[in-house]
């Protein structure tokens, strides 16, 4: 009369979680080509400048940068304490933009090349002349449509 | 010695271990979506072109920033926390004022025909300005524009400019065109 039940014998069956790292290594693998690591490293000391009305840059395969500072303490003693421009990874001056701007539309497909965008990421301190310059040489260069890199403005 | 079996590799850590990866990925993933003030520039203009006609006075906002950065507007000083009261007067002109902008007529769909000022705002700067002062001055204009072009979407369609449709933000910006025009540097109050 007395029946036990076989322990285990019955009840739902574990779920297996066999599958679980393939998902999450999916996902990893996701993260790990959608991060863009930061190409170039800085030579010039750059806190962005604050604005409130600020538009998103969009694609960032078509946006060139152009840096804007005083350079960091190392090259101080290279290149002085004035603000210079820096184009990918080395110091420049104004008369590099075009053959810069030439040389990355060159890179682009045919059709991104009027969405190009220059983004001007300069310190909030620099004297507008060097910014002018940069801005001439960009218009002579017919990158017209420029962005001024600033961060949201805490407080208003 | 008896045979043993080898035991199997646990691999249910192995979720954990791949999460770890994930979380730190998360964590140092910055999407940093790159955003600053949008600018058009001028194209070069061609050495043999004539001179543009000039613009009535009463057109042109001028705004003048010198290398201490202080701001002159149409003459007198302003502080930049009032630049955007007076450019929005000055885009707006709503009482028809003798001093601000004239009108033009200009056909503009959803709208029909409107008067569209003829107003430019004239940014000019020094060479020793600082970088943030002119952001700010840029800013503070695009405000202004922001501003009077949210207040027409919001009026006819009850939504933010940025949430309508690109037609509608088409129609608005022939209504409220951005016309700032920067002048080419000169050395203003040196010192």
């Amino acid at each position: 009369m007395a029946k036990f039940r076989k322990k285990g014998s019955k009840g739902l069956p574990p779920i297996s979680t066999a599958s679980l790292p393939d998902i999450v290594f999916m996902l990893l693998f996701f993260f790990m080509v959608s991060t863009t690591m930061k190409e170039v490293s800085l030579k010039v000391r750059i806190q962005s400048p604050q604005a409130t009305e600020l538009a998103k840059l969009e694609k960032k395969s078509l946006v060139t940068y152009i840096y804007v500072g005083v350079p960091t303490h190392q090259y101080k003693a290279l290149y002085g304490s004035e603000p210079r421009i820096q184009l990918n990874d080395q110091f420049a001056t104004v008369g590099d933009i075009q053959s810069y701007i030439a040389q990355e539309r060159e890179g682009m497909k045919e059709a991104d090349r009027p969405k190009m965008t220059t983004s001007i990421k300069a310190d909030f301190d620099c004297p507008m002349g060097i910014i002018t310059d940069i801005k001439q040489a960009l218009r002579k260069a017919q990158a017209l449509k420029i962005n001024y890199s600033a961060v949201q403005k805490s407080n208003y | 010695m008896a045979k043993r079996e080898t035991p199997e590799v646990n691999a249910g850590s192995m979720a954990d271990i791949a999460f770890l990866l994930l979380i730190f990925f998360l964590v140092t993933t910055t999407m940093d979506t790159d955003s600053g003030l949008a600018r058009l520039l001028p194209p070069p203009v061609p050495e043999n072109q004539e001179p543009p006609p000039p613009i009535k006075d009463r057109n042109v906002f001028t705004v003048l920033l010198n290398s201490n950065n202080q701001l002159l507007v149409k003459g007198k000083p302003l502080r930049v926390e009032e630049l955007k009261d007076a450019a929005k007067e000055f885009i707006l002109n709503e009482d028809n004022d003798e001093k601000l902008p004239e009108f033009k007529d200009v056909e503009v769909d959803f709208f029909g025909v409107v008067p569209v000022s003829k107003g430019v705002i004239s940014l000019q700067n020094d060479n020793g300005t600082q970088y943030q002062a002119y952001l700010m001055v840029q800013n503070e204009l695009q405000r202004a524009y922001n501003e009077v072009r949210n207040e027409l979407a919001r009026r006819k369609w009850g939504k933010g400019y940025d949430d309508l449709d690109e037609d509608q933000q088409k129609a608005i910006r022939a209504i409220y065109p951005q016309k700032i025009s920067e002048a080419e540097p000169k050395n203003i109050g040196k010192n």
